[in-house]
């Protein structure tokens, strides 16, 4: 199996600051790949996806669930041919435990990368 | 209350919409006019999942919303209208003449559409089309958000 990608999709430059933040935690800079949506309408953001996954394999990982980078994301999932599962509310927790375990199907790396960012949201006070 | 909003966006159901407009208007229904997402249980259900439950969603076809028009104007609640572009805008326009105004929030780059502002790409006949629809007393100007400036059709066509 090929090592999956990630993709951060997100409003402004959310997803261009995780990608660096994942770099200065891990070092790792080859695993994800942001998108914004800024300028993007629906067709202009299938493309943007279609270069960043390739052939796939794929997780997405969409900052809110629901919206323009939502909706583009489940249409490509859905329609683009690739193997690709979409995870939605992304956070930096997430995205360090995915890039350490990218030889999984997309659907076992997305609940995975679910369960570490769910477990990073809490009340600390 | 009634229709607070009617807008032209391509990405429809979005951030902007839901949370841009919607907070400050304190929107409590949402009327989707387009004929292919009407026909499109999937479609439907994607874009339902980004507006909150509190928060009616109604899809329709430009002749579904022809007819239930004067329902929704007749709203006690805040709603907001949309379509994904120019064509559709017209031909609701056509059909109801109670639409006055229209706001040009999102018409992104695709071929053969020209950079009019930062969020507004249009082909001539596009521009052409606002121009008509404008100069039949309906109101167009562009705004992406409301603590942005409306600009008037004249700037951007």
């Amino acid at each position: 199996m090929s090592e999956l990608r990630g993709v951060i999709v997100s409003h402004a430059a959310v997803a261009q600051a995780l990608v660096a933040a994942v770099k200065a935690i891990t070092g790792i800079d080859d695993a994800l790949t942001p998108i914004s949506n800024e300028g993007c309408g629906t067709e202009a953001l299938g493309e943007r996806l279609r270069e960043a996954v390739g052939p796939g394999p794929a997780v997405l990982f969409v900052d809110l669930p629901g919206g323009s980078c939502f909706t583009s994301s489940a249409r490509y999932a859905k329609q683009g041919g690739a193997e690709i599962a979409v995870v939605t509310g992304v956070n930096l927790a997430m995205l360090l435990d995915f890039v350490f375990h990218r030889d999984v199907a997309p659907a076992d790396a997305a609940r995975r990368a679910v369960d570490a960012g769910a477990k990073a949201i809490r009340v600390t006070a | 209350m009634t229709l607070a909003l009617y807008r032209i966006d391509d990405r429809l159901i979005h951030g902007q919409v839901v949370v841009g407009w919607g907070q400050p208007l304190n929107c409590s229904f949402i009327v989707l006019v387009d004929d292919e997402v009407s026909s499109s249980d999937w479609e439907q259900d994607l874009y339902r999942m980004g507006v909150s439950p509190q928060i009616e969603v109604i899809f329709a076809s430009v002749e579904q919303a022809a007819a239930q028009f004067s329902d929704w104007e007749a709203d006690a609640r805040v709603g907001i209208l949309l379509v994904g572009d120019v064509e559709t805008a017209v031909a609701l326009a056509a059909r109801v003449p109670q639409v006055k105004r229209f706001n040009v929030g999102g018409v992104h780059h695709r071929a053969g559409r020209t950079e009019r502002l930062r969020f507004v790409y249009l082909t001539d006949e596009e521009a052409s089309k606002l121009r008509e629809l404008a100069a039949r007393g309906v109101e167009v100007t562009a705004q992406d958000v409301p603590t942005a400036r409306a600009v008037p059709i004249g700037e951007f066509t």
